[in-house]
């Protein structure tokens, strides 16, 4: 695993309305890790993920995207880093009026000089690797849970960008298919070398997963604790650690 | 081989090898940013130079994704197309591991799924239409039994929710109807008034305009802009809240969602519309008398005696009567249209386009009848 951040986060202040959710929050993400943000209900790790993803812009600080700022960028600015980074929503987003493929096609379509034909056999491809070949004609209401998920997974890597954020990952999944799809994600870490931030709070994924995790604090309004999630699991003195770890209260 | 420069992704090296054979020594990135490129370079290089033997060095790449697997596979199709063969060397497991995604297609899936034959499309067109049908004849005994529920237990009914409805679609509504009207009267009296003045019937412009918007006009203006305004707001509602799993939540809590979600809709649209079309009418009389007094010198009280003498209560109620059969459509279809949807954002908005395009053919077929029914049974 190469040493640099791609991702540094220098004293974000983020909330909504006057209201502050989040306030000097500061981490940094290193190339080809697998990254967790965790945290309980209303503790921030959507807000953070969005802003993370520039969908919003914080109150102050800094969002480094592979050397860019796009907390103080212009437009011009975010569009060259939302082309490093693939977004895996909760409910996949997929465009309901595509096909799988079409959907999957879009942005490849939008961003490469491929043929129409080396494209079908890309998509063909990118389905393969998360298991869904054959599925190409397939509308996403016509397909389960999982499916669109790893459909979503394969739309988000179309270009395989250098960051992939992940958004509850295995919510509404069975223990099966969130499994699958945690496999999926190390092997795509592993082979591609791509760099993954996953907001989750699913505790075995988390262990199973990640190489480092923070856990947010909704009363601290920031980051808890940093750390390898199974050594905070087996030896955090925390007691607030500890009772996200045991889910107790 | 000179090392790569920073604008430059990727390298090679060509050298042909005994046999008619070549071989290509890359270096450095195969991914999104160049596998156009190589497809484009190597590809004609092939169909010029025509090897027996295509060899791939992989030795010095150092990435490659399924962009570069890819280009990998075109060149491999090629050669196999032009009869000569294709072979990699030196692949690390990681290359490998990308490439074990194409050789894992399946032969059927690169096969284009054919489109189905005319008489599977008819077939499948015919139990579509059976089916809507069929669920139009259910919804319609769905509404019917909430309505005899919702009258045979007033306390059922929404009351809050069917007073937001009649606001909505009544109150919200009236600005619009009322400019709209007022120059529809404003329009037909101009128009009638360039005719009738030739004859010296100018103060017959009251009655035309009179008669024509309470009787036609006016309750199919309102009744349009009903369906365009809370039509299409009824229909996307529920299409939503049926998307979004809302419908299902209210049957699983018990709620029977017709009685839940129609009943005040349409309660609330028979009670309105009608009043919102006796304003389209008081409009388009202000409307004409506009044009009567500025344009046609007829005095206001000779132009409303003249409205007063000709119009009659019977007309006033059958355009309001006419309305009420609108509005029970309107929302009827509205609703239908919300339930029927099926999938996703898209769905939404076909539901919505179709509610109005549905009602508004509605209003007119069941206005021919009120005025076939006019003209020989009244």
């Amino acid at each position: 695993m190469e040493k640099d951040p791609i991702i540094e986060v220098k004293q974000l202040r983020a909330g909504y309305n006057g209201n502050t959710i989040l306030e000097q929050v500061s981490f940094g993400v290193l190339k080809g890790e697998v990254f967790v943000i965790m945290g309980g209900s209303g503790c921030g790790k959507t807000t953070l993920f969005k802003h993370l993803v520039g969908l919003i812009k914080p109150v102050s600080g800094s969002i480094i995207i592979d050397g860019d700022d796009i907390a103080h960028g212009d437009e011009t600015l975010l569009r060259k880093v939302l082309r490093k980074i693939g977004v895996l929503y909760q409910s996949a987003a997929l465009f309901n009026s595509m096909t799988i493929a079409e959907n999957i096609a879009l942005p490849i379509r939008e961003y490469t000089d491929l043929s129409e034909k080396s494209i079908d056999t890309l998509v063909k491809m990118k389905l393969t690797l998360v298991n869904l070949d054959g599925y190409e004609n397939y509308l996403p209401s016509e397909i389960s849970g999982g499916m669109k998920k790893r459909a979503g997974l394969a739309r988000a890597m179309a270009l395989n960008p250098e960051i992939l954020f992940f958004d509850e990952p295995s919510a509404g999944l069975d223990p099966v298919a969130s499994n699958e799809l945690d496999n999926l994600i190390i092997q795509l870490n592993k082979n591609l070398g791509t760099t993954m931030v996953i907001v989750t709070h699913e505790l075995r994924s988390v262990c199973h997963i990640a190489h480092r995790a923070i856990l947010l604090d909704k009363n601290k309004k920031g980051i808890l604790v940093d750390g390898d999630p199974r050594y905070l699991r087996d030896h955090s003195t925390d007691p607030m650690v500890k009772a996200f770890f045991n889910g107790r209260s | 081989m000179k090392p790569l420069s920073k604008s430059e992704s990727y390298g090679y090296e060509i050298s042909e090898v005994e046999a008619g054979g070549i071989y290509i020594f890359l270096r450095g990135r195969m991914d999104s940013s160049n596998a156009s490129q190589l497809i484009d370079l190597f590809g004609s290089f092939i169909k010029d130079r025509h090897p027996s033997l295509l060899t791939i060095d992989l030795k010095k790449v150092s990435y490659l994704d399924d962009f570069g697997a890819l280009v990998l596979v075109e060149l491999r199709d090629m050669m196999s197309s032009n009869g000569g063969r294709f072979q990699l060397v030196n692949a690390r497991e990681e290359v490998l591991y990308v490439l074990h995604s194409e050789n894992r297609i399946r032969p059927n899936s690169l096969i284009k799924a054919h489109p189905p034959s005319v008489f599977v499309r008819y077939g499948d067109a015919i139990l579509r239409y059976a089916a809507d049908v069929k669920y139009l004849i259910s919804f319609v005994g769905s509404v019917c039994l909430a309505f005899a529920y919702s009258f045979l237990h007033p306390r059922s009914l929404r009351l809050d929710d069917t007073f937001i409805y009649m606001q909505k679609t009544g109150v919200d509504a009236l600005p619009i109807v009322g400019l709209l009207s007022f120059l529809l009267g404003l329009i037909t009296a101009f128009m009638s008034s360039v005719q009738l003045q030739q004859f010296g019937a100018d103060i017959y412009v009251a009655s035309l305009v009179a008669l024509g918007m309470s009787r036609e006009l006016g309750p199919i203006m309102t009744a349009i802009l009903v369906a365009g305004r809370s039509g299409s707001s009824f229909a996307a509602e529920i299409a939503t809240m049926k998307i979004s799993e809302e419908v299902d939540a209210l049957f699983t809590m018990g709620f029977e969602p017709t009685r839940y979600l129609v009943v005040p809709k349409i309660l609330a649209s028979v009670i309105v519309v009608p009043i919102l079309t006796l304003f389209s009418d008081l409009f388009a009389i202000l409307g004409g008398l506009t044009v009567g007094v500025l344009v046609l010198n007829i005095t206001a009280s000779a132009y409303i005696s003249q409205t007063l003498m000709d119009l009659t209560l019977f007309d006033v109620f059958w355009g309001v009567f006419k309305s009420a059969v609108f509005a029970l459509q309107i929302s009827w279809i509205g609703c239908l249209r919300g339930f029927r949807v099926d999938g996703g954002a898209a769905s939404v908005g076909r539901a919505t386009t179709s509610a109005v395009v549905s009602s508004i053919f509605l209003i007119i077929v069941s206005d021919s009848v009120f005025a076939i029914i006019l003209r020989y049974w009244i």
